[in-house]
């Protein structure tokens, strides 16, 4: 099985690098992710080393990159006509399924620690101070953690629209509708909340009784189990034949 | 007398209210080429889909090199090669990275894997482009290529759907004579589906007829030819008359005779000798310059099997 899971990586892999047009591609969808890891450390100094910006960051380059690859890998299958010749091989369904999703899953979690990485030394070179600053624990534990757990839930949504979309386009297009809904949803419950002034003393009451690693500990168990349930989602729908009558 | 490669039994595959594959039973012949003939959409596609084991039989059961497609399909997948509709191709990869990624897939040693690959794209001529991405190429020069990714495992079986399909003339006779030649080769059988008649009966053993899920017909190309029904034969000579064309029509062997162009058309009746019909037009006084005696072609028989339908 790992063999198998390695052999899919591999033809994911020179898929995603070796093809003409997509480098230019990559670069242009990297291009803005790379210059918020350059703009706003400068902009908000050591903040950035402790706050939830780079958790924001974090979560903006994951969303972008898994959201993007993930249909390419599973519904570019279909709509490139090599569905059923990998199928018609010997190759299991879940060897098939966990090689594409782990490409996606590391290629994003992978820019993501970069873009971080990045931003440390944009903040560092901007704002020197005669040593090396670092992320704090939390920030770079949560960043590190909540960021390969989005990359799941992502990859999983992105797996299970893919197998219900006829092209690239419309999975993306759905993953990314359905992935900017939590962040909407978000903001509206924000603006409500803060619309008030007896809301903004509610809000600064919670907040003021929690610390940010709670929060994130918080985030992260419902990640988890919001991945579980994707998971055990996607393995219990990608089967041969389902996809071959798709 | 070697187990046959394929065996179906009252194979049925439903989808929904419709019957796509129904009462399917045949056999077909290790070592041999056999052709599954059928318009589109008679079920030749879900046929080979229940044949990898990559849908489930809604009735009856289907063997594959010994195995039952339903319960064993990854061993059924594990030693089959398969071209299906479309090439499978990866498009942006080159030549040698689509072979080379189906060796990884089929398990073979790097070394032997390269030597398999140098052996099969040198057979077809395509080792000097194997470079080349495959999203540039023709085609025919692709087919040739999911051919040699088919094969590439040295695979007992190879199963094929439409391979020429798509093809101009000269590409589809440059796959049929590499498949003819590399399966001769390598001692596969083949199960082959086509609706190209001069096709099967090129390259095919055994064909088999199906006609809305069903088998209408199974045997020999030649053999379905003989019973597709009369043969005709032309007689061109002079004093070819209303005389003549009597005499022939009161002949038992002759279903019907009629002049044309000064020239006698034939039909017939099923194993009838041609010879003694030619004594009768001599002995009436006409001069014979050439017989043709024409059999009824593959495509003549699918023909009339489709027309039994309506």
């Amino acid at each position: 099985m790992i063999a198998d899971i390695l052999t899919v990586m591999w033809k994911e892999r020179k898929a995603l690098f070796r093809a003409r047009g997509r480098r230019s591609q990559t670069i242009l969808a990297l291009a803005t992710p790379l210059l918020m890891a350059i703009v706003l450390p400068i902009q908000v100094e050591s903040d950035w080393l402790s706050g939830v910006l780079s958790l924001l960051l974090a979560f903006f380059v994951t969303l972008l990159v898994v959201g993007i690859t993930i249909p390419d890998a599973f519904a570019g299958e279909r709509e490139h006509h090599t569905l059923a010749t990998l199928l018609a091989s010997r190759l299991p369904d879940r060897a098939i399924l966990i090689g594409k999703a782990a490409v996606c899953v590391l290629l994003g979690w992978g820019i993501t620690l970069a873009a971080l990485a990045v931003g440390l030394v944009s903040m560092n070179v901007a704002h020197w101070q005669g040593s090396f600053r670092f992320y704090t624990a939390t920030t770079l534990i949560a960043d590190v953690s909540l960021s390969l757990l989005l990359a799941i839930l992502v990859a999983s949504v992105g797996v299970l629209f893919s197998l219900r979309s006829a092209s690239v386009q419309e999975a993306q297009q759905t993953l990314m509708a359905v992935m900017m809904l939590p962040a909407v949803l978000m903001q509206g419950v924000a603006f409500v909340l803060l619309g008030s002034t007896s809301g903004r003393e509610r809000v600064r009451a919670f907040f003021s009784t929690v610390s940010y690693g709670e929060i994130v500990l918080a985030v992260a168990a419902v990640l988890v189990v919001l991945d579980a349930l994707l998971v055990a989602m996607v393995l219990a729908r990608f089967r041969r034949a389902r996809l071959i009558q798709g | 007398m070697c187990d046959p490669a394929i065996r179906f039994e009252h194979l049925g595959r439903d989808f929904g209210a419709l019957r796509a594959v129904d009462e399917l039973s045949l056999e077909v012949p290790a070592g041999e080429i056999f052709g599954f003939l059928g318009p589109n959409g008679a079920g030749k596609t879900t046929t080979i889909h229940l044949l990898l084991g990559l849908l489930e039989p809604t009735s009856g059961r289907a063997e594959v090199l010994g195995y039952d497609t339903s319960r064993q399909a990854e061993q059924v997948r594990a030693e089959c090669g398969a071209l299906l509709e479309h090439d499978g191709l990866y498009e942006q990869l080159t030549a040698e990275d689509n072979l080379e990624f189906y060796g990884r897939v089929w398990r073979l040693p790097a070394s032997e894997g390269q030597a398999r690959i140098r052996e099969l794209l040198g057979h077809i001529g395509l080792w000097e482009r194997r470079k080349e991405r495959v999203g540039t190429w023709s085609k025919g020069m692709r087919q040739k290529l999911a051919l040699a990714r088919a094969l590439l495992h040295r695979p007992r079986l190879l199963i094929l759907d439409e391979p020429t399909a798509g093809l101009d003339v000269p590409s589809a006779a440059a796959v049929r004579e590499d498949l003819a030649s590399l399966a001769a080769r390598e001692g596969v059988t083949v199960f082959l589906t086509t609706h190209n008649m001069a096709e099967a009966e090129r390259l095919c053993r055994q064909v088999a007829v199906i006609r809305k899920g069903r088998l209408a017909a199974l045997g020999r190309p030649e053999d379905l030819r003989a019973r597709g029904g009369a043969s005709r034969a032309q007689v061109v000579g002079r004093g070819l008359d209303e005389r003549v064309l009597g005499l022939l029509r009161e002949s038992p062997e002759v279903a019907a005779a009629e002049l044309r162009d000064g020239h006698l058309e034939i039909e017939l009746r099923s194993g009838a000798d041609l010879a003694p019909l030619v004594s009768l037009i001599v002995g009436a006084g006409a001069a014979v310059e050439e017989v043709r005696r024409e059999t009824a072609s593959l495509e003549d028989v699918f023909l009339a099997l489709m027309e039994e339908e309506k």
